[in-house]
């Protein structure tokens, strides 16, 4: 059974459409990226998976429940999809840290939030805000930066910044972690790092959907390729398969400018 | 004619120019954050009216707001004008309501899409998102250009002798009947002092918000 399925997703804005029936699914652990050249999609994709953009068509499901349905308006409530959202986290491309808080308040911040609505949680209070607070070291451990928990955004490199907004992603346990071109804002001496805290994640078989333009590491950590081109998947498979030996005559021809790029 | 009396009589004329400092801001503060609202929203007669309402406020003259507040009931309509001092807060905080506004617009909409979206995803609602997130950033951006507008605030309040109100400057005006300058020079004293203090004030908050960067 697939944690994730995705099944005839659509977008448009305006007159254009940005998807036009996109299907796949994910198993539970496993790493998927997404190429695809710029406009392709991909990024819009994502967005959907975390309802930043409604979709137009199509159906999501997690862990075989149906959390969004476009013919179904019921799925589309706002309240519903605040819920329905924390099935899955979202790196951004541009970090989007919140500047006033320390690197841990932005960790523990939306953890508080949800734990104030839960109906114990004036007579354990402290005990619920300590929980939080360890469980977000452990995350800072994770991302090797345990010697920056006061450290306010501005204070942090870019590679620093992207790997605590990792940790604050990881920090509400989401069904499925989304990155959207998590290195793209990075200048490149920066990008291992954050590649290695993936990698690790990975390692650790958190369900990942990653888009990417970095070819080499979406070859070295995920285990299926989804290649998008004008809102279609073009070809879909094994990386070595997609990445190596790509069927498709639009999969060659985006390799091939990548590689000579 | 010594320097005690003068100064108490400045005083008084000084504490007319501080109610209207006051009562402009108490008023114009709030207001202007319902105008830049409108100003901001999708609905778009409410967007027309409110941007509108800025366009006429800001392309005219307080002085003349001011007479039209004051003399226009009377003269267009034959009723009876307001006091002096409800005509000048009337005219004041519809004026200091369209300047703030704007500010206020800049900072909210200076505030970047991706703050909004990472809340958001971290399944916040739309009001945590308001209070715990955009609106610290939005205090930050706008201090600076609202002390400028406030101690502009200050000076403006002079305006109110177009209509007699007998604010500090007018007060200090009638020594020159008598052939004496030194009062007016000393009213400038009085607008230093408090728009010293204005200046400190705003530079605590600036540092107070110094430790993040928007």
């Amino acid at each position: 059974m697939p944690i994730l399925e995705v099944k005839g997703l659509k977008k448009c804005f305006g007159n254009v459409a940005v998807l036009e029936g996109i299907d796949f699914s994910l198993q539970k652990g496993e790493a998927l990226a997404i190429i695809g050249s710029s406009g392709s999609g991909k990024t819009t994709l994502l967005r959907c998976l975390n309802f930043l953009e409604l979709p137009d068509g199509g159906s999501i499901s997690v862990n075989d429940e149906i959390i969004f349905d476009a013919s179904v308006p019921a799925t589309q409530s706002e309240e519903e999809i605040r819920k329905k959202r924390l099935h899955f986290g979202l790196v951004f491309q541009s970090f989007n840290l919140f500047p006033q808080y320390t690197a841990l308040k932005n960790v523990t911040l939306a953890c508080e939030l949800l734990a104030k609505d839960a109906a114990d949680f004036k007579e354990d209070r402290k005990e619920i805000l300590t929980d939080i607070e360890n469980r977000a070291k452990l995350l800072f451990e994770q991302i090797g930066l345990s010697d920056k928990l006061y450290f306010y955004p501005h204070q942090l490199s870019g590679g620093q910044q992207q790997r605590v907004a990792i940790a604050r992603a990881l920090a509400l346990n989401p069904d499925i972690l989304c990155f959207d071109e998590p290195t793209s804002a990075l200048d490149p001496e920066l990008t291992g790092e954050v590649l290695k805290v993936i990698r690790s994640l990975a390692d650790k078989k958190t369900t990942m959907v990653i888009v990417t333009h970095e070819m080499q590491f979406a070859r070295e950590v995920s285990d299926n390729v989804l290649f998008i081109d004008a809102g279609v998947v073009v070809e879909a498979g094994k990386p070595e398969e997609v990445l190596l030996n790509p069927k498709e005559e639009r999969t060659k021809r985006f390799l091939e400018r990548y590689s000579n790029a | 004619m010594n320097f005690l009396t003068v100064t108490t009589k400045l005083l008084e004329g000084f504490w007319l120019s501080c109610i209207i400092f006051f009562f402009t801001l108490f008023g114009a503060m709030p207001l202007g954050l319902l105008v830049s609202f409108g100003s901001m929203s999708k609905f778009r007669p409410l967007k027309i009216i409110s941007k509108g309402f800025v366009w006429v406020i800001r392309g005219t003259p307080l002085m003349l707001q001011l007479m039209i507040v004051y003399y226009g009931p009377g003269l267009m309509f034959g009723l009876t004008a307001f006091p002096k001092m409800t005509a000048v807060l009337i005219a004041f905080i519809i004026n200091y309501t369209a300047y703030f506004s704007e500010i206020y617009r800049s900072g909210i909409e200076g505030v970047p899409r991706g703050q909004y979206e990472a809340g958001q995803v971290l399944g916040m609602t739309k009001t945590q998102i308001f209070f715990k997130i955009i609106l610290l950033q939005v205090v930050k951006r706008i201090v600076p250009p609202m002390s400028n507008e406030i101690i502009t605030l200050v000076k403006d309040t002079s305006l109110a002798r177009v209509i007699a109100l007998m604010e500090i400057i007018m007060v200090a005006f009638t020594y020159t009947t008598k052939g004496v300058i030194w009062p007016l020079f000393y009213t400038g004293v009085f607008y230093l002092v408090f728009c010293g203090g204005l200046t400190l004030l705003f530079g605590f908050i600036e540092r107070k918000l110094d430790y993040f960067r928007v």
